[in-house]
């Protein structure tokens, strides 16, 4: 955007006097479910210099630590967990806090891939129209057809069988962000193209042909923009399913290994403790990815009605 | 019909628009329906000089539009050819002379609140010719050009860093001006300029085109239904009817003199105040449907000279009219009521 001579109220402050910071401003359930999005994410971006240890370093770990209740002694080291221990001595706060570090880095990064995909097919498709349109949109049907879930576990069964053993697990990270931005992407195409449809029949844009714009600088330049609004309310209800897709890849025991444990992960190697009494290894990384997806899901729920003037 | 003008500005010969409006395949193939083509415009000519306005009237669905189009390039022709300033820009130019052209060509809309981007500042809505083609060199002579387009069309530079719905409809309309001349062109096709406005906001807009055109020598093609503004506006006219150009005249003569039944017509509506009270010929009829247009004249069952020649053979453009019955002098041009109060 061009500097202007008489620069209006700042970008922040004309957010904040928007209806939609009016809305937010209007909804207890908006205000905190930021709240707790917002911790959760500092909390994990923060994990390194939080965590009372690193999980992942087994240096930290010391077995006889193993098993410690919620808020128990050991009885052997003598020393305090506040959320107990697991089978490993691994320290809870620790596990959740670089778990769910690694649940939002998966879901942040696969719905950035998504978006990338979806929204470039869908402008592309929407405004070339014809073939092309009919050609990505049944792509997107057939994608749409399949459980997300099996189309991860798909991709998954690809790289299981390309990449030899030993660099399996270092790369298990960015497959996971592969598989679940590639099972999803295929929601944006539909809105984006919808978008496109409309504002492409608008005068502005013939305008805009007439300068002898190229097709893509209209795409970019007069589409996206309005885009921008169903695709982000697309985008944080997505969040919340890529990392509840994650969690059930990592409890099926394709996701993160045991060693770099998710959520999901945790809540695999908790569940088998779930008979034995030791309930607070599975029950609090599962209370944790209940609370994170909830927040973001309610948040996601929110914004759609903001964004909508029907539902108003 | 006579051009004013040995070699015109713009020229358009044999212009045919034919859009496909068939339904889709597999319904085509299950209901058994044949295919239905919708002919637009067909075979539409026209020259325009430099300097000159030349305007299009007729009826909703008289194609006008689709002419106005097909002449800025937003729609290719199914067949003939549009010249401007000795460019085919139908085919055969070479990508320089087009986009020569294509800046000194630019197009009003009807709809001032659809034709400006809603998230766009004025500014940048002015500036994107200016960039796209690039006129300026640098942000500050950009801005300093911005700013002189405003003023030029009577809006105050400080207005750019404004939104497009903070402004009235003719201001939105000023505003789109301002773009049209914001690549220096010559040639603007005006497209319903002001039937979205106010009264009397129309008459603002249109002594700020008329203003315009003599201080830049703006050469206009000017779409109307409104047969008022078109009087005020128009140095030549050209009629159309479901398609096709039945009458062109210069502005004067059409009006106080108009040949074809159909332009009588037209003309004979108009609410005049010199004369009221008068029983009027109401217009009969409506536009055919142009799926499937009667034969012969596309007229003749409207037309109250109809004859049989009429309903069979379609009339050639000769003289500046395509009617029989005028080709026959079985009627003679006809002076209208306005004839009387003609300024």
């Amino acid at each position: 955007m061009s500097a202007a001579p008489l620069r209006p109220p700042g970008r922040l402050a004309r957010a904040w006097d928007s209806d939609i910071g009016y809305a937010f401003r209007r909804s207890p359930v908006a205000m905190l479910s930021t709240l707790v999005v917002l911790l959760a994410v500092g909390a994990s971006v923060l994990a390194p210099w939080l965590a009372p240890q690193d999980p992942f370093d087994p240096t930290q770990l010391d077995l006889m630590d193993g098993m410690t209740p919620p808020l128990g002694t050991n009885e052997i080291t003598g020393r305090t967990f506040w959320l107990g221990t697991d089978p490993q001595g691994r320290d809870l706060v620790s596990a959740i806090l670089f778990g769910s570090r690694i649940s939002l880095l998966v879901g942040f990064a696969s719905v950035i891939l998504s978006m990338a995909i979806g929204i470039s097919a869908g402008l592309v498709a929407g405004y070339l129209g014809g073939r092309t349109d009919a050609l990505v949109m049944r792509i997107a049907d057939v994608q749409l057809s399949f459980p997300a879930i099996l189309v991860a576990l798909l991709v998954f069964g690809i790289f299981r069988g390309v990449v030899p053993p030993a660099r399996q697990e270092e790369a298990t990270l960015s497959v996971l962000i592969l598989a679940i931005g590639l099972s999803n992407w295929a929601q944006y195409a539909r809105t984006v193209r919808a978008t496109t449809l409309v504002e492409k029949g608008k005068v502005y844009v013939e305008a805009a042909r007439l300068i002898g714009l190229r097709p893509l600088a209209i795409m970019v330049k007069h589409v996206l923009p309005n885009v921008t609004g169903p695709v982000l309310v697309i985008a944080t209800i997505n969040l919340a399913l890529a990392i509840i897709e994650e969690a059930t890849l990592s409890f099926l025991g394709v996701g993160m290994p045991p060693t770099q444990p998710s959520l999901g992960t945790l809540i695999r190697v908790g569940q088998g403790y779930l008979f034995s009494g030791e309930l607070w290894i599975l029950a609090f990384p599962a209370l944790a990815l209940i609370v994170l997806s909830l927040a973001i899901n309610l948040l996601g729920d929110w914004l759609r009605d903001a964004l909508d003037p029907k539902l108003r | 019909m006579s051009a004013p003008d040995a070699v015109p500005f713009v020229s358009v010969e044999g212009l045919n628009r034919v859009f496909d409006v068939s339904p889709p395949f597999l319904n085509r193939i299950v209901e058994g329906k044949p295919k239905q083509l919708l002919r637009a415009v067909d075979d539409v000519s026209f020259a325009i000089a430099r300097g000159e306005t030349f305007a299009l009237v007729g009826e909703s669905g008289s194609g006008k539009s689709t002419v106005a189009r097909m002449v800025v390039g937003l729609l290719q022709p199914t067949r003939g050819r549009v010249t401007i300033d000795g460019v085919p820009m139908t085919g055969g130019a070479d990508a320089d002379d087009l986009r020569r052209v294509r800046r000194r060509m630019q197009m009003i809309f009807q709809d001032p609140y659809a034709s400006l981007n809603p998230r766009w500042r004025v500014d940048r809505i002015v500036a994107e010719p200016i960039r796209a083609f690039g006129l300026r060199d640098g942000e500050a002579e950009i801005r300093a050009r911005v700013g002189e387009l405003l003023a030029f069309v009577g809006l105050h530079p400080a207005d750019g860093v404004k939104y497009p719905h903070e402004f009235s409809g003719g201001q939105r309309q000023r505003i789109a001006i301002a773009r049209a001349l914001a690549s220096d062109a010559e040639f603007i096709v005006c497209d319903e300029p002001t039937s979205a406005l106010d009264v009397s906001v129309q008459a603002q807009i249109l002594n700020l085109m008329r203003d315009l055109q003599d201080r830049l020598g703006l050469t206009y093609l000017f779409i109307s239904h409104n047969l008022a503004v078109v009087r005020h506006m128009a140095s030549r006219i050209g009629v159309m009817y479901l398609g096709r150009m039945v009458e062109i005249g210069d502005g004067r003569g059409l009006f106080e003199r108009p040949q074809h039944p159909y332009t009588r017509m037209l003309l004979d509506a108009v609410p005049d105040l010199a004369h009221i009270g008068r029983r009027r010929e109401p217009v009969a009829g409506e536009i055919p449907n142009p799926i499937s247009p009667p034969p012969g004249c596309t007229f003749n069952p409207r037309c109250p000279f109809a004859n049989d020649r009429c309903r069979q053979e379609v009339p050639p453009f000769r003289d500046g009219v395509a009617c029989h019955a005028i080709h026959e002098g079985r009627i003679e041009p006809a002076p209208t009521l306005l004839a009387s109060t003609a300024a």
